[in-house]
């Protein structure tokens, strides 16, 4: 009867939070210093959306997890969680992290790590077992469950940071580089674990410098550099155009800056690609090429990669 | 369980996982075995004459070997409560094994006050089994038992935590190797600056003596060592050097009085200040 009153509780609560966002900024900011960390943040995520916050090294991805979570504090700005202002205690029983650096208790095992964060989570005692089997059996440490941390893999530490970030189904579930240590296997495991999310209704905030795999699982990205937000949208809204990579011989530097008439290269020696190039253009490129005495030996059409617009964007930002 | 205790029981475990609470019992054990040995010694001496040496002698004599003795014990607690302190929150911090916890419904108050627990159980049952243990080693090999022993093990444990205290306050802002050598460094100054006030006491001078004063409002761990030792003196020694006037008060390794009522007070306040500071500290710290 107390757990039907809980769950109602809990239904209602869900309810009435369903209208706000999993996570709305409004001009955060975080200095260090004179060092800007992150200038002006101001983004949201709705409920249920794999949100995918890209930057090189030291952008500030981390920077806005950590202020997301009270981890720090912000110099300017504010911040929402699932419609309460960041630092509410109580909205953090309903979310998960994987921080960057993920490290865990190594005198204690898989299991007892995971029973230390349902019972600070807090989560009903009765559900523990099934709580730590399920998160064991999805980041695949049921065999190392009783092995102590300490003679784990940065890998399988990693998927157990993971499990953690998974007990007690919560709502939003932040993911700061989750597969920096794990190897291609892994990397596919944890998409699948993100599709899992979304497709039960939860909020991921995945903050990664692995375009392929943000391409692959992201509703929606922001490109963050130099603490500020250089571009936002739907992956249909960022990679509206294509691409195309010639393989060429014969071209000098003067001749290849002559070509970025036709868009941005990136230059890889006989590897060009031609950014935002149309195909219907492309005859007219290889004329040009060849006209200035290159030898083609392959073209191909492709559409833009969240790489090609994320190298575009970076270099733009640099301008 | 509230989280407070929770991180307190993990506290307490991740010493016994270590080998830490091995470790002490082994290295206790050892020198309990060697001092019953030394102290059963004392009561085989003979003087001049041939003679053994009287029960009071025995007394007075087991008396003085058991304050050096306890005074190793109570350095041992104080430099180990001072090395695991001062990495208790820095060394989380840095390896980033508090990320995670912090993000889960945990207030940092509770972090530290739940360390300090722990951490706190663990000096008092080291002082109350070590201190036990040499107690009854030294009754069964000399007949001694100090006058007040129960008060002996609540000066050396609260010892012990001055030290917990003041390395953990540390440790929410400096790494742990800083944190740990500032305490040992601390706690010697402070039993030095006793020293030098007992000297004051024995010379008369005001200037030296308020150096003792001022040293143990600031770090109480050698007034609460001089409460250690008065537990420890048989009544006929102290009257025999209360004799000796302002001299007799001029001795690191003994106590005329015990601690003022108005210091065990401050001792109190001192705890409840280093813990709120500790507290401030670490939540005013950005991970």
């Amino acid at each position: 009867m107390a757990e039907v009153a809980q769950k109602t509780e809990a239904a209602i609560s869900t309810e009435v939070a369903a209208g706000t966002p999993a996570v709305k900024t409004v001009e955060l900011t975080k200095r260090f210093g004179s060092t800007v960390a992150l200038a002006g943040l101001t983004m949201t995520v709705p409920r249920g959306e794999v949100f995918g916050f890209l930057g090189p090294n030291g952008a500030g991805k981390t920077t806005a997890v950590k202020l997301l979570l009270g981890l720090l504090k912000p110099t300017a700005g504010e911040g929402w969680l699932l419609g309460k202002r960041v630092g509410d205690l109580q909205t953090r029983r309903r979310i998960g992290y994987l921080p960057e650096l993920f490290r865990y208790q190594s005198w204690l095992s898989a299991a007892e790590v995971l029973a230390l964060h349902c019972e600070l989570a807090p989560l009903p005692r009765s559900s523990w077992k099934d709580e730590i089997g399920t998160a064991l059996e999805t980041v695949g440490l049921t065999d190392r469950a009783k092995d102590r941390v300490g003679t784990f893999s940065k890998g399988m530490q990693q998927r157990l940071g993971l499990g953690a970030a998974l007990l007690g189904e919560p709502e939003l579930v932040f993911l700061d580089e989750p597969t920096s240590a794990l190897d291609p296997v892994g990397r596919h495991d944890v998409r699948e674990i993100i599709r899992g999310l979304a497709a039960r209704g939860s909020a991921v905030f995945l903050n990664s410098h692995l375009l392929s795999e943000v391409e692959q699982v992201c509703d929606r990205v922001a490109v963050v550099d130099h603490g500020r937000v250089i571009a936002s949208g739907t992956m249909d809204e960022l990679l509206g155009g294509s691409a195309v990579r010639v393989r060429v011989t014969g071209l000098t530097q003067a001749d290849k800056n002559d070509l970025s008439s036709f868009g941005r290269i990136d230059d890889e020696g006989d590897q060009l690609t031609f950014a935002k190039l149309e195909p219907n253009r492309v005859p007219e490129l290889v004329a040009a090429i060849v006209a200035k005495g290159g030898r083609v030996y392959e073209v191909a059409p492709r559409h833009e990669t969240l790489e090609d617009r994320f190298l575009q964007l970076l270099e733009e930002e640099e301008k | 369980m509230p989280p407070i205790l929770v991180i307190a029981r993990l506290t307490v475990q991740e010493s016994s996982r270590r080998r830490l609470l091995l470790a002490l019992l082994v290295l206790t054990l050892v020198v309990v075995g060697f001092s019953a040995w030394g102290f059963n010694k004392i009561t085989t001496v003979t003087n001049s004459q041939g003679q053994t040496l009287p029960p009071d002698q025995v007394a007075l004599v087991s008396s003085q070997l058991l304050i050096v003795i306890v005074f190793m014990f109570s350095g041992v607690l104080a430099l180990s409560a001072a090395v695991v302190a001062g990495p208790l929150i820095s060394g989380e911090v840095e390896s980033g094994l508090l990320l995670s916890m912090l993000a889960r419904p945990v207030r940092r108050s509770e972090i530290v006050v739940g360390k300090w627990l722990g951490l706190a159980v663990l000096v008092g049952v080291y002082a109350a089994g070590a201190g036990l243990l040499e107690l009854a080693a030294v009754e069964w090999a000399t007949g001694y038992l100090p006058p007040h022993p129960i008060d002996l093990i609540l000066y050396v444990a609260a010892e012990g935590l001055v030290l917990l205290s003041l390395g953990m306050l540390l440790s929410t802002r400096l790494s742990g190797i800083t944190a740990g050598v500032i305490a040992l460094v601390a706690w010697l100054i402070a039993w030095i600056a006793g020293v030098v006030g007992d000297i004051g006491t024995g010379l008369q001078n005001q200037a030296l003596q308020n150096v003792g004063v001022v040293s143990h409002l600031l770090l109480p761990s050698d007034g609460l060592w001089r409460g250690a030792i008065f537990a420890m003196e048989p009544d006929t020694l102290i009257a025999s050097m209360r004799a000796l006037g302002t001299f007799g008060r001029a001795n690191p390794f003994a106590a005329v009085d015990p601690p003022p009522t108005e210091f065990l007070m401050w001792v109190v306040i001192w705890f409840a200040g280093m813990l709120a500071l500790s507290v401030w500290s670490f939540r005013t710290r950005e991970i």
